[in-house]
């Protein structure tokens, strides 16, 4: 007993203070991603052959990225000729349309549109069940890490349960291979309504690096309908907690 | 042919024309197989290629015990032979992905089922399914059931408790008491193996990089090792040093996560925030050296992406300390404390003997006293400087072994990072320019956190992937979980889990 208090004194508070404070993001992190259209160079396009999951297109001279697409690998930044593609810092990703997610040069500021009924219903507490359905383990590990001490996911009112019985929405990892599509179904149904569907990751929003793959279904976009994509792969957990906050009205700007 | 060994030395690269591998006549082939692994070698992938006649190549790559050597062993098969996990049962998934995949008949295979649960890549050969009759379900398939009055079974999964990966688990009880159980896997199938092919393009690093989301290191380094086999290009000391200190990054999160778990698991809550907390700064230190917690983007064909210079060498090295003493008291702490142990002794156990004949890998391996490291036994340059050199510390093979051969691993990872950033090493980061040669087949074999990785790629006339055949150590543990379970009350049956925790998106692919 005494030891266990002696340890707990050592160990000391570590709870960040996010969304009070900025969080500490890692140097070298990719961001939201920010097109230069002076920069980029006529008949080029070597970005758009490069990007792995064909996130970038070219409509009349100007690129759009999709973020729900994006891996953020920042190959498309290194291809450049004329640095025209940057990644930012900017770590609020996260929106409640799918189109919002494509940005281009004209995006002064990304929209995050907040849904009221949901903020009404679901703004104090919130119970979700999370269906990884071919995850890889890394956005599972992202989602997981925000109920330790350090981000203390309990302290907004956001908790993740066991039962579907027992939540209030759903958050999926993952592309949905096929043969997840009836157990995802299954635990949509299972929860009551009103719900939320969350879709976490380039794999749930689009398929990500697997979209086309004929053993998947390119995430949940068509199978569910989604009230919030918090884009990455996997997604920083800051980036994933803004974009829950954001959803309950926690964070409004 | 009959009798002759084929044994190829494997240094850090591998690969060797593919015509050269002789071909054996099945019955040869069957025998030289098990004569080998009951000689004390162990699979390291045993698998199909598809031919231009529509037969199938079958290969086995033999890893012998402490040596440095391997075996391969090639035969040609159109739609049966004697299947070999009678004799060998860490085959058995072995053989029955073959037959899932290729639609070839094991003939005499104790308990062929599918595994992924997918149609046949081969046309016209489909042993499991008629693809024009039957929909495809997961885990539609019979099960080993106990019968008896007092007999129950439990089915628990896809979608579990916790933010997990789905499985299907199958118990058969008696009262608390868990007789059996089966595990059925392939909700994560994503068709990984089949996209590589034609490859490589500019997806193959990402798909390679998402094989086990939690193993990117593991797996993008064995990646990475067939394409410089195949294009003949050497990476510098520098490139090698920084991928051995991103693998042990990796080792080092994943193990101080899964000790939090299982303190978590027995409801000691201490040591279950503390290590999840520590698992997060850990990851952050692999952020630190490139941006993201997992570290996409390291590791490239040719080298590394990322530089360790002075300077981040030197934060690293500080910030390792700090974490390390965290770590120290946590896991002492619960070491220390007795609730833990009675939990965690004598539960879930496997012998020496039962862990060799399933061909237990890594972590789950070395608890019960079978001392093989891929770090030890295929080092690369820089591991043979900085060797690996202990032996196991456990032989018990429960989760308390498990337990502390992870702490254990924990302190050899940190001495090894410790000692490689006070070091310089010489050499470009980058080898950019390769290109495959044709008609090769190229093999790589690393020590991940979890065990042994291994990949074989076999390129086409063009120095493309004709094939790419990944094993996930966890292809080779899951049956070591599930015989660990026999006679366990069923309530440990997470805390059993959690001392293996293997990767279902590493096995499902």
């Amino acid at each position: 007993m005494l030891q266990v208090l002696h340890s707990r004194l050592k160990q000391g508070y570590k709870t960040i203070d996010f969304p009070d404070a900025e969080p500490a993001l890692p140097e070298k992190f990719l961001g939201m991603p920010e097109i230069n259209p002076a920069k980029c160079p006529d008949k080029c396009a070597t970005c758009l052959s490069i990007c792995p999951v064909d996130a970038i297109t070219q409509k009349h001279k100007h690129l759009f990225i999709d973020l729900g697409r994006c891996i953020f690998c920042g190959k498309c930044r290194d291809i450049c000729p004329k640095q025209a593609i940057t990644f930012t810092k900017d770590w609020k990703l996260a929106t409640t349309k799918r189109d919002d997610l494509i940005i281009s040069s004209h995006t002064k500021e990304k929209k995050f549109n907040p849904n009221p009924d949901i903020i009404k219903l679901f703004g104090k507490s919130l119970k979700l069940r999370e269906v990884s359905a071919g995850g890889c383990n890394a956005c599972e590990a992202d989602c997981n890490v925000l109920e330790t001490i350090g981000f203390d996911l309990g302290r907004f009112g956001i908790q993740f349960v066991a039962s579907p019985r027992h939540a209030d929405g759903i958050l999926v990892t993952g592309p949905v291979p096929q043969n997840m599509k009836v157990a995802l179904e299954k635990t949509y149904n299972a929860i009551s309504s009103p719900k939320v569907v969350i879709a976490v990751g380039a794999c749930a929003i689009s398929g990500g690096i697997y979209r086309g793959n004929e053993e998947v279904n390119n995430g949940i976009h068509e199978l569910l309908p989604v009230d919030l994509y918090i884009p990455g792969c996997p997604p920083h957990p800051i980036t994933i907690l803004d974009g829950l906050l954001r959803l309950i009205g926690k964070i409004k700007e | 042919m009959k009798g002759e060994k084929l044994l190829h030395k494997l240094t850090d690269k591998f690969d060797i024309n593919f015509g050269d591998i002789p071909k054996r006549d099945n019955d040869d082939f069957r025998e030289a197989v098990v004569a080998s692994l009951k000689n004390k070698s162990r699979i390291g992938a045993f698998f199909g290629h598809l031919l231009a006649n529509n037969n199938v190549d079958i290969i086995a790559i033999l890893i012998p015990e402490n040596k440095n050597h391997i075996e391969i062993i090639r035969t040609e098969i159109c739609n049966s032979y004697h299947a070999i996990t009678h004799d060998i049962p860490s085959a058995h998934l072995f053989e029955r992905e073959i037959a899932e995949q290729w639609g070839i008949f094991p003939e005499a295979h104790p308990w062929l089922k599918p595994i992924r649960f997918h149609k046949s890549y081969r046309d016209s050969h489909n042993f499991f399914y008629d693809p024009d009759k039957t929909e495809i379900l997961p885990s539609f398939t019979d099960f080993f059931r106990v019968e008896g009055e007092e007999i129950h079974e439990v089915a628990v999964g896809p979608v579990h408790a916790g933010i997990i990966e789905p499985g299907h688990f199958r118990f058969q009880c008696y009262g608390e008491n868990v007789f059996h159980l089966e595990i059925s896997l392939g909700y994560q199938h994503r068709g990984i193996e089949k996209a590589l092919a034609g490859g490589p393009d500019k997806r193959s690093m990402h798909l390679i990089e998402t094989a086990a989301g939690d193993t990117t290191i593991g797996h993008t380094t064995t990646y990475c090792k067939i394409i410089e086999s195949l294009s003949n290009i050497n990476i510098s000391p520098k490139a090698d040093a920084v991928r051995c200190i991103a693998l042990e990054l990796e080792r080092l999160a994943n193990h101080t996560g899964d000790l939090g778990a299982l303190a978590a698991d027995v409801g000691f809550l201490p040591t279950a925030s503390y290590c999840g907390r520590l698992r997060g700064d850990l990851l952050n230190l692999t952020a630190y050296i490139c941006g993201n917690r997992f570290g996409r983007g390291i590791v490239r064909p040719g080298g590394v992406a990322f530089d360790i210079d002075e300077l981040t060498a030197l934060n690293l090295s500080n910030r390792l300390l700090t974490i390390f003493k965290d770590l120290k008291n946590a896991i002492n702490l619960m070491l220390d404390t007795a609730s833990v142990m009675a939990r965690f002794e004598e539960t879930g156990k496997l012998s020496k003997n039962m862990a060799e004949t399933l061909g237990l890998v890594g972590v789950a391996a070395r608890a019960c006293g079978i001392d093989t490291d891929i770090r030890k036994q295929f080092p690369t340059k820089i591991q043979t400087k900085f060797p690996f050199n202990n032996p196991p510390v456990c032989k018990t093979g429960d989760v308390y072994a498990r337990a502390y051969q992870r702490w254990f691993e924990i302190q050899e990872s940190m001495e090894f990072i410790s000692k490689l950033l006070k070091e310089q090493f010489d050499g470009k980061l980058i080898e950019e320019n390769w290109e495959l040669q044709p008609n090769r087949l190229a093999l790589s074999l690393v020590e991940g956190w979890r065990g042994q990785i291994c990949h074989v790629a076999i390129t086409d006339n063009n120095g493309k992937f004709a094939c790419y055949k990944i094993v996930d150590p966890s292809f080779h543990n899951w049956t070591g979980l599930a015989i660990a379970l026999r006679n366990q009350q069923i309530s440990d049956f997470p805390l059993c889990n959690k001392s293996f925790n293997l990767s279902y998106c590493g096995h499902d692919l």
